[in-house]
């Protein structure tokens, strides 16, 4: 019965609106505009709420507008424009072209947080009935958060309208949260509410029934409690998959960092420090393919990560192949100095790069494609972290097709089991220590590109993995690919497992002494290498 | 020929060279004092390569520039300015061998550098036993004021309290993530923070605080926890003390998790313009920053200001950020002192540096205080989609800094007075110099 008395009232209320609207527009759109005029929060606010209310159909255009910073004012002639995408000036009041020239002392409309979540609400009400049915989604969770009592009226009608299931019951709960907040809905209402809310079962949801105010009647309180003990029993399975997903996305940058130092360490047992530079020049490399695109072509953005791929493989390569001719092939056999001379490199490498680039970090944008993440049950998914992780095991695949299928696999493995016999069947050796050692840096200089989406271009971001990387490739077995996979996905999950209860500190040391022990244990780590290729 | 019968090998080149090397020090040790009376030696001890030569690269061009302006003014003293770099390499030991170096070899006047507070810890000793002076220009957790420093940059109650305030009126923040890299800065800091927040009644569970290493670079689950922990239906906001290159890493997760300003503010100490300059700004709108000086206030000053970076670095994209700004103030209150102190002695300028007065490149004049640190506008500024930052709110007038935050135990009792009381940490209660 309330309820039918609710929706008659929401029904005059809006008839009312749409009868007044005509009479009153112009003036009411062309006060609310003049509040933009002051360069005061508190003001705009107003004005946002105003032009909202107003029901002229520019409405919508303008706080859009206002959102993304292309309402402009000029506090002299008292006027406000809206910048349309062709960076044409118009006049917010009417819609059409501002006269000529613009007043001199136009500005932009400052906005805040406070303001944002008002432009939200706002929106939310004013594209309730969008034919858009992502934005309709996108209205109701306004709506949900912002609890506008205003938004009542428009509400109640796209619900009516509304065909699609899940719009509709983000509307329901949103009508819910209205409820939920109003000072006048009945007490039966509220718990009805309460379990329209529990049924979305998320974040918010929580964050909603656990903030409800403590004078609400106690049937509603003792409903919200119940709702959330079990929306934080529901959220508790979801955090161990969650936990369980992190472990892998980290475990898949770790294998990417190791993979490169599997084969120059791990194969060819080469104590290569300078590793990490490889990947920071992958990195830079995206950088450069990136400013070149913005520079000649930004509509290939898109694409830049796919062009900078071979590229980053091919100048990494090449780096290494030189670092091996010029140096490394004087040290074989002499882990020190091997040791000593990379490490030299690696300084020199991050000075050239600090003087070529700066030292600042450097901006490498995300394709769209990467960037934003999805739902899946309560937990959130994030597509760069997903595509790395795909990456990061295609490489792995293809490296060990590369090292079973093909010719130069064969002469690889070849040489760096047995370097005599190798060259006494007619393999160039130093050939192929020199490609071998390409293709490591090649590698690492991939995982460069894909580090690139989530860490810092700056000459130091490899150092950060250069640990990391040896203590996968220790850890899985040195000499052994899959020991690599396994070791880096394992370490990667027994952090995220730990990190909860013992913080990014105390997790990350805990992981250290763990491997310790375990090497005291195995000391040619999880698979270990045998046959002759193994020295005692 | 000093060795005509060396045999062809290793040892006699060695000792050419060596006897080369020292007849030219001996060379140059001649020309020194020479030149020393006609210029005036100031000593730049930042970082250029290694961790922090991201940020402290920077301050060593805006000094070079400082000093170039000053010398195209005439100098000072009628004699020319001249600046003796050294790269301490982001090394903390190195940072106390490079200033021994600057002040007794190179016998600089004055030195501006550091950036974190162990390298300013480690360089502490060397000032106080060569008596010379220091410019510190970077905001730090405060608990410290020495004769031979002088703290340009923003004390806890200069920055970190404005902050917190105001996300508490403004935002009606109820519930408190501080977050920071584990290290001396933002330990003190979220002590004070934490005794702050439970001074206006905040309780323990709507306080979490998380530290990570230094360069993390995987926040997935504390950027989850940080979502969790913010919706228990108060308004939560985050207060970042996470310092350097962990920030990249960590606003891209914060983006690529959907968390957006409006809904769980976070407000960062450690990220200003340059900091920016590495990232996409876009998924940040709105994220807030505290600090006493932005690019883009605008005020002659400033714009000078920016207009002379420009022009010196040869980059118009080059942003200009607070610490700079800190060594601008610095420098013009040196020199003030020492055109009042008549000498560049540091006994002298010591004496002569408290109420000297400066125009800040924002609003009103700093002055140097008696504990050593100077008065500052704060301001809070609000990520924009250019990667600068507009100000939503600033105190009234300018806030001198404290050394010792009146929210700690063990400092609520000290003063600093370098003026009348001759101390750096004088006990009000017991009436005694030496803290406790």
């Amino acid at each position: 019965m309330r309820l039918l008395q609710d929706r008659i009232f929401a029904l005059m209320v809006a008839l009312a609106l749409l009868l007044a609207g005509p009479v009153c527009r112009a003036a009411t759109l062309e006060e609310a505009l003049q509040h933009f005029t002051a360069d005061d929060f508190d003001e705009t606010e107003v004005g946002i709420s105003d032009v909202a209310v107003s029901g002229n159909p520019l409405a919508q255009a303008i706080i859009e507008a206002l959102q993304d910073g292309r309402l402009l004012y000029s506090a002299e002639k008292k006027q406000v424009f809206v910048k349309d995408k062709s960076d044409r000036l118009l006049d917010a009041a009417t819609g059409n072209p501002a006269a000529e020239p613009a007043p001199a002392d136009v500005d932009t409309v400052r906005i805040n947080n406070r303001l944002r979540r008002g432009i939200d609400a706002a929106l939310g009400a004013l594209t309730l009935r969008d034919p858009d049915a992502g934005r309709r989604l996108d209205a109701a969770q306004a709506v949900f958060k912002s609890q506008d009592e205003n938004a009542l009226p428009s509400l109640q009608k796209a619900i009516d309208q509304e065909t699609n299931s899940r719009v509709k019951a983000a509307m329901l709960a949103a009508r819910a949260a209205i409820t939920l907040a109003s000072n006048d809905a009945s007490e039966a209402d509220k718990v009805a509410a309460v379990a329209l809310v529990r049924a979305r079962g998320d974040q918010d949801a929580l964050n909603l029934l656990a903030g409800l105010p403590t004078d609400s009647p106690p049937a509603v309180l003792r409903a919200a409690h119940d709702a959330v003990a079990s929306i934080q029993r529901g959220l508790a399975l979801w955090s161990g998959v969650q936990n369980a997903w992190y472990g892998l996305s980290l475990g898949s940058v770790l294998l990417l960092a190791a993979i490169g130092l599997a084969i120059t360490f791990g194969v060819m047992g080469v104590i290569n420090m300078a590793h990490g530079e490889m990947v920071m020049i992958g990195a830079y490399v995206t950088f450069v393919v990136q400013e070149i695109i913005r520079a000649r072509n930004p509509a290939l953005f898109d694409y830049s990560l796919l062009i900078a791929v071979p590229l980053a493989f091919l100048v990494a390569g090449g780096v290494g192949v030189l670092i091996e001719r010029s140096i490394i092939r004087f040290l074989y056999g002499r882990p020190l100095e091997t040791l000593l001379a990379t490490w030299g490199l690696s300084l020199i490498l991050q000075q050239a790069v600090r003087t070529t680039f700066g030292p600042n970090n450097r901006e490498v944008g995300a394709p769209s494609w990467m960037s934003g993440a999805f739902e899946v049950g309560q937990i959130t998914i994030t597509y760069n972290r997903l595509w790395i992780i795909c990456f990061a095991l295609a490489i792995f695949v293809a490296l060990i097709g590369l090292l079973r299928l093909t010719r130069l696999g064969l002469e690889m493995r070849a040489v760096t089991q047995n370097r005599a016999m190798a060259a006494a069947m007619g393999i160039a050796t130093s050939r192929i220590d020199a490609l071998t050692f390409g293709l490591g840096s090649g590698i690492a200089g991939l995982a460069g590109v894909a580090l690139s989406q989530i860490d810092n271009v700056s000459p130091n971001l490899g150092q950060g993995y250069i640990i990391d990387s040896f203590m996968v490739v220790v850890f899985g077995g040195v000499g052994n690919l899959w020991g690599t996979l396994v070791g880096a996905l394992s370490l990667g999950i027994a952090n995220k497992f730990l990190e909860p209860f013992a913080g990014a500190v105390l997790g990350k040391i805990a992981i250290l002494v763990l491997i310790i022990l375990f090497i005291q244990k195995r000391p040619r780590g999880l698979f270990a290498l045998k046959g002759r290729a193994v020295e005692a | 020929m000093l060795h005509p019968n060396s045999t062809v090998g290793r040892r006699p080149f060695l000792r050419h060279a060596l006897a080369a090397t020292a007849g030219l020090a001996l060379g140059l040790a001649a020309t020194l004092p020479a030149r020393a009376q006609d210029t005036i030696k100031i000593g730049i001890l930042h970082s250029l390569s290694g961790t922090m030569a991201i940020s402290e690269t920077t301050l060593k061009d805006v000094m070079l520039m400082l000093i170039d302006e000053q010398n195209k003014k005439g100098g000072l003293l009628g004699k020319k300015l001249e600046a003796v770099v050294v790269d301490p390499a982001s090394n903390w030991p190195l940072f106390a061998e490079k200033a021994r170096e600057l002040i007794s070899k190179d016998k600089v006047a004055v030195v501006f550098g550091c950036w974190t507070s162990v390298s300013r810890k480690s360089v502490l000793p060397v000032f106080k036993e060569l008596n010379s002076i220091l410019f510190y220009p970077v905001q730090y957790e405060g608990e410290e004021s020495e004769r031979n420093v002088f703290y340009t940059g923003a004390a806890p109650n200069q920055q970190a309290i404005p902050a917190v305030d105001y996300l508490m009126k403004d935002e009606k923040v109820k519930r408190w993530v501080l977050a920071g890299t584990d290290y001396v800065y933002p330990r003190t800091t979220n002590k004070i923070l934490e005794a702050y927040l439970k001074s206006k009644g905040v309780a323990q569970e709507d306080i979490m605080i998380n530290y990570t290493p230094f360069g993390h670079s995987d926040w997935q689950t504390i950027v989850a926890d940080i979502k969790k922990f913010g919706s228990a239906g108060k308004k939560t906001a985050v207060v970042s003390t996470i310092n350097g290159d962990a920030n990249v890493p960590f606003y891209k997760e914060l983006g690529n998790q959907g968390i957006k300003a409006k809904d769980i503010p976070v407000v960062a100490f450690s990220v200003g313009e340059e900091e920016l300059a590495g990232l996409d700004t876009k998924p940040l709108l709105g994220h807030l920053a505290a600090w006493n000086y932005f690019e883009s206030i605008k005020s002659p000053l400033n714009a000078q200001f920016i207009k002379d970076w420009h022009a010196f670095i040869k980059n118009d994209k080059r942003t200009t950020n607070d610490p700079m700004e800190a060594h601008f103030i610095g420098f013009n209150m040196w020199v003030k002192a020492v055109e009042k102190a008549k000498s560049t002695d540091a006994d002298k300028v010591i004496e002569a540096l408290p109420g000297i007065k400066v125009p800040n490149l924002t609003v009103g004049t700093s002055e140097m205080l008696a504990n050593h640190h100077i008065t500052k506008p704060v301001f809070i500024g609000e990520v924009r989609a250019d990667g600068q930052f507009d100000v939503v709110s600033k105190t009234p007038g300018l806030v001198p800094g404290a050394a010792w935050s009146p929210y700690l135990e063990g400092s609520k009792d000290l003063i600093a007075d370098w003026v009348k009381l001759k101390c750096g940490n004088y006990n009000k209660v017991t009436n005694k110099c030496g803290g406790a």
